[in-house]
């Protein structure tokens, strides 16, 4: 298990996530666990109960977890939001983007790796769940 | 027979494993029956070559012949830009493609 | 036409040098190839038949004397001397080197250039009316509205692993020169009661092995929504697109089967969310692109009579030349198809003549048609001659846009690693039968589009004629298809029945010609009279 990269300064949770099914049906948890397959909208109501939320990534390709990251940022969650699994650090610059801010890949990244990726562009064109500036709010700022 | 066959991970170029190397050229290619997942593993964790695969092929005038048209368009070039393939001096070459 | 900013140039800047970084990773191993697959792919750069292809975008296929000239540069430079316009108005190259790849970005970047998602699972180069800012009948130029899009698009955090890859499409008039509805999403501008410009949405069209037409799931979304409604339609998808099978993956499949009343009342849920989100740039920010898409200066005093007195200028003028909104001009057609050539390759050569006579005679301006062959849209009609003359000394001067000679065709299994059939071999031989027996003339408007597998590049689906390649039993064989249109009129062609061998298909397409040609009632075009007989008088003459 390669160690986890945080953009975070509070204590990380120190107990396990549950699945989604399982936080839904009881539980204290304050950590969960979402698979490409659960809809994330399904948290909403819960958000204030949770520190954690883990994002999983079975297969790099699969992207259904970048929605389910900004979505869960749209709806105001601002506890931590965790990419697990097979993550590529080619794809940092856009996970950081829809609201993750910790990670925990398969295999370690290349610290300099990161670095180049997170310090790569010089703007954005979207509004996203980062607090980047899109390219056309300046050019009419 | 058992062709193995690849690209050059840098330029991108079609290669047939000889038994020792890669050559652009499929008559150079060698029987791999039996050894072609441990040939292509290790040629490939070595970057020597980029998707390796097997492929079918019979004798042909002593010289290997992919089974099938796909490879043998691999194998030579383009048939509509015969001067852009690796015999554009060969007239029957499109004969032995198609 | 648009011209990059500071913040533009940055972008396609650093994409370059990002691209470089992950070659560099893969060549020393630190990437495999199923990583780094996405990654190339994202950046134009496919691994075909013989080596390495690169894709460059033209954004809504429009581009300068300038960018032609480094197109032809990079086909001498880096490949062998020419290149292939292809359906989506890009141009790929087929002999391209992977430590060459950045150096190509590169060059492409200094002319506002680049490769950007032009494959894999992203939003891909947006297409529009190759004839936009020209059309006699467009409502408005459609560009400004590709290019917000293509801004939104580009490096799109979200929508960078969709299930599948997803096209956009945008026009802005009745006439449909741009397949607008066989796209992932096609986009209509429009007008509404009260004269309001907005966005009429088509969403789950596309060819492939499941060809589908799109519906219209919103007639009328205002421009300063455009965006957010976009972002909901692809988020819908991103959610709910299977990923469970690559050929069930498009947002088609899914439109399908949730239906489009469905697909729509979740993209409008999704839709209220977003907008209390902050996506859309202000409408400042289409006004700007506007600013780049005003017509150039026109000579409204210039002379509407064309002097036809040369024949061969006049059939050129009547087959490749396009009514102008200004009467004084014309848009002209350079076909990349002439008689036994390769549909959509031009030679560097050619790209220099081609941008050289842009700048003398169109504003500096061409286009990249979805039929791969090259328009200049602001052609003065005193200037047709001599644009004529230099173009058939080139061999660019065939007169036969939209006729049987002028025949999409995909790369096939000459250079595609995914064909099943050569389909330029069967372009060529067909252009050959009618050139040499005369009719190319006289069968008017006959739309003949091949494919060389059911992933539908070459667009069988929507041909009056339409030719599918197959492997049958490691043999190339040709099923035939009648009855298609991508244009307003859009319909998908039907299969005659049994395929054909090469000889066979040419035949087949000559008899079916036949049957048009004693069928026909005044002024019908081979579609019209399909649509009107139907399929089996055309069966009859093929299988007897």
């Amino acid at each position: 298990m390669a160690e986890t990269l945080r953009y975070r300064d509070d204590e990380p949770v120190d107990h396990p996530a549950v699945t989604v099914d399982s936080f839904l049906d009881q539980s204290n948890a304050s950590a969960v666990r979402i698979e490409p397959g659960d809809d994330a909208r399904a948290l909403v109501p819960h958000l204030e109960r949770l520190a954690l939320i883990e994002v999983n990534f079975p297969a790099f390709g699969d992207g259904r977890g970048y929605s389910s990251a900004r979505i869960l940022r749209e709806a105001g969650y601002e506890g931590e939001l965790r990419a697990v699994g097979d993550v590529l650090v080619d794809q940092l610059a856009y996970m950081r983007r829809c609201g993750f801010d910790a990670f925990e890949p398969d295999k370690q990244f290349d610290r300099d790796d990161v670095t180049a990726a997170l310090e790569r562009w010089p703007g954005v064109y979207q509004q996203a769940a980062d607090d980047r500036t899109p390219i056309w709010s300046k050019r009419h700022a | 027979m058992r062709l193995l066959t690849g690209n050059d991970l840098k330029t991108g170029a079609v290669t047939w494993w000889t038994g020792s190397d890669w050559s652009i050229h499929v008559e150079d290619a060698v029987d791999v029956t039996g050894s072609e997942d441990e040939i292509a593993r290790s040629e490939e964790a070595a970057r020597r070559v980029n998707v390796p695969y097997a492929v079918d092929a019979e004798l042909h005038e002593g010289s290997p012949r992919p089974s099938h048209i796909k490879e043998r368009v691999r194998a030579i070039g383009p048939t509509v830009r015969p001067d852009l393939t690796l015999k554009p001096a060969d007239p029957e070459i499109g004969n032995w493609v198609i | 036409m648009y011209e990059y900013d500071q913040y533009d140039q940055a972008m396609v800047d650093a994409r370059v040098e990002e691209f470089r970084d992950q070659a560099r990773r893969r060549l020393e191993g630190k990437l495999t190839e199923d990583q780094f697959k996405p990654l190339r792919l994202m950046n134009g750069l496919y691994l075909q038949l013989h080596a390495y292809m690169l894709r460059v975008a033209v954004p809504y296929g429009t581009l300068d004397s300038r960018q032609m000239h480094a197109l032809a540069d990079i086909a001498d430079k880096y490949d062998r001397g020419y290149g292939h316009f292809t359906t989506r108005q890009n141009i790929q190259y087929n002999w391209i080197k992977l430590e060459d790849a950045a150096d190509i970005l590169a060059d492409l970047a200094k002319v506002e250039m680049h490769a950007i998602q032009t494959s894999g699972n992203c939003i891909r180069n947006i297409s529009s009316d190759h004839f936009a800012g020209a059309a006699a009948d467009e409502l408005v130029d459609p560009r400004p509205y590709a290019e917000l899009l293509r801004q939104w698009s580009s490096f799109h955090p979200e929508f960078s692993y969709l299930p599948r890859k997803f096209k956009i499409a945008v026009i802005a008039s009745e006439t449909d020169r741009a397949a607008m509805r066989l796209h992932d999403i096609g986009i209509n501008i429009v007008t509404n009661e009260a004269g309001e410009l907005g966005a009429a949405f088509y969403v789950g069209g596309g060819m492939g092995r499941t060809p589908m037409i799109a519906p219209c799931i919103n007639p009328f979304v205002p421009l300063d929504r455009l965006v957010t409604y976009a972002e909901a339609c692809l988020r819908v998808y991103n959610r709910y697109g299977r990923r469970d099978n690559k050929y069930k993956a498009r947002i088609k499949i899914l439109v399908h089967e949730l239906g489009a009343e469905e697909y729509t009342r979740q993209v409008e849920e999704e839709f209220v969310h977003l907008l209390d989100q902050g996506v859309e740039p202000p409408l400042a920010e289409l006004e700007r692109i506007k600013g780049y898409f005003e017509d150039p200066a026109f000579d409204t005093g210039a002379n509407a009579r064309i002097d036809r007195s040369d024949p061969d200028f006049a059939v050129w003028v009547d087959r490749n030349t396009v009514e102008h909104k200004e009467p004084g001009y014309v848009s002209a057609v350079i076909s990349l198809k002439p008689v036994g050539g390769i549909p959509g390759d031009a030679t560097a050569e050619q790209m220099r003549l081609m941008a050289d006579l842009a700048k003398d005679y169109s504003f500096d301006e061409l286009r990249v048609m979805h039929t791969q062959n090259i328009v200049l849209p602001h052609v003065r009609k005193a200037d047709l001659h001599a644009l004529w003359a230099a173009l058939d000394e080139a061999g660019l001067g065939s007169p036969n846009l939209d006729t049987v000679e002028d025949i999409i065709a995909c790369p096939g299994l000459d250079y595609c690693s995914l064909a099943n059939a050569r389909s330029i071999p069967i372009a060529q031989r067909i252009a050959e039968r009618f050139a040499a027996n005369g009719k190319t003339g006289t069968l008017g408007e006959l739309k003949l589009k091949i494919s060389g597998c059911i992933n539908a590049c070459g667009h069988h689906h929507a041909g009056h004629i339409g030719i599918l390649g197959v492997d049958r039993k490691g043999v190339e064989n040709y099923q035939l298809l009648l009855g298609g249109s991508e244009a307003e009129d859009v319909s998908l062609a039907k299969i005659t029945g049994p395929g054909f061998d090469e000889n066979g298909i040419v035949d087949a397409v000559e008899t079916v010609t036949t049957v048009y040609e004693n069928e026909r009632q005044d002024g019908e075009r081979f579609v019209d009279t399909y649509r009107r007989i139907g399929m089996n008088p055309f069966k009859e003459a093929l299988y007897g």
